[in-house]
């Protein structure tokens, strides 16, 4: 299986469509066409970083800049980021949109994913990040700017699971 | 040296400066000389002090963008440094208090307590350019002047003792703070936009 092209697309021009000016990042397999978009877009200004939850850090300086950002990572890197989205973007009240590649669930061939996958959802409800699947290439884009508007009316994280459905080929 | 003496040193500068300072007895100095609308003091989530900096760094390049942060703290997130590298926010300047101590948790000794560990190496090892180490409120001031007038991303170590204020506390909620220190920031966007 590859990284879908024509959905990595979609989802690029969804968050330009959301209003979106600014993303933070750590690559990642199904991430890498979506980043090379971005880095090649000269309004879109991407933050490529150490650790995912520097990406808090981040995200929160752009909040407080008044401009749009959006998060990019792995389930796994959502992890590696819990402190900064409780003790950061929770605490305070910072909104966070992020968008995660939903890696170890249905499908899932490689086994270093799989438990990453299987507690994912559970840690989301835990933390009280409300959150929804992105599957299908016709409503992510509204997926995506539904996110970013309830992230904003909240003042809450808010995730988006990008699914094996829609970022494999 | 003592870190609130620096504080005070830098605190008629951070007028203007949009702030961003770690927990702690960092934060209490600062508060301690009168709190400003431009300032944020992030009372959690230690080592994002100098993330946030840098998110609004970019963002606001009209602005200059001070972080006061800590040893205890930057160790939390040493690859901070090699983000800032990468995308040298030519207004930010990152003051690291080393105190060789986690004052705020106890005062346990540090990684830095020994001295075997150099921040300041590995700031400039990450490749940041402008990188001072200062051990007296002379150099220190120095340093802050220096970076003030320089048009690139400064860090400055400060090794600093490991004494902190006698009380805590603070008359603003910390969703207070956040809200106000957004409202700051976009009062002056739409000032420098009129003007």
């Amino acid at each position: 299986m590859t990284v879908s092209y024509e959905n990595s697309k979609v989802i690029f021009d969804g968050i330009k469509a959301a209003g979106i000016k600014s993303l933070s990042a750590l690559p990642e397999t199904w991430l890498g066409l979506l980043l090379q978009r971005a880095e090649d877009d000269p309004d879109m200004e991407l933050f490529q970083v150490a650790k995912e939850e520097e990406a808090i850090g981040i995200a929160a300086g752009a909040y407080f800049a008044g401009t749009p950002h959006v998060l990019l990572m792995q389930n796994h890197g959502f992890f590696a980021a819990i402190n900064g989205i409780v003790s950061l973007a929770q605490l305070y009240h910072v909104p966070l949109c992020m968008l995660i590649a939903y890696r170890g669930h249905w499908g899932e061939p490689y086994p270093w994913h799989t438990r990453g996958g299987i507690v994912t959802e559970e840690v989301l409800r835990a933390l009280a990040i409300p959150f929804e699947y992105a599957r299908s290439p016709e409503r992510v884009a509204k997926q995506i700017r539904e996110a970013w508007v309830f992230s904003q009316s909240s003042l809450s994280p808010v995730a988006l699971l990008l699914t094996r459905d829609l970022m494999e080929a | 040296m003592e870190r609130a003496g620096c504080i005070e040193m830098m605190y008629p500068e951070l007028e203007e400066k949009v702030v961003v300072t770690i927990m702690g007895a960092c934060a209490q100095e600062l508060y301690n000389l009168g709190h400003r609308e431009n300032f944020f003091y992030l009372q959690h989530a230690m080592g994002l002090a100098s993330s946030i900096g840098l998110g609004l760094a970019v963002h606001l390049p009209a602005e200059r963008v001070v972080v006061l942060d800590g040893d205890g703290s930057v160790l939390m997130n040493l690859g901070t440094f090699v983000t800032l590298a990468r995308y040298r926010p030519t207004n930010m300047i990152h003051v690291v208090f080393d105190n060789g101590s986690l004052l705020s948790t106890g005062g346990f000794d540090s990684q830095t307590a020994s001295g075997t560990t150099d921040i300041a190496a590995i700031a400039r090892g990450a490749g940041i350019e402008h990188v001072a180490a200062v051990s007296t409120t002379t150099e220190f001031g120095e340093a802050f002047v220096d970076a003030l007038e320089r048009d690139d991303l400064s860090v400055i170590v400060a090794k600093v003792a490991a004494v902190g204020p006698e009380h805590y506390g603070m008359d603003l909620h910390l969703p207070e703070n956040a809200f106000r220190f957004k409202r700051w920031i976009a009062e002056r966007k739409r000032a420098e936009h009129t003007a």
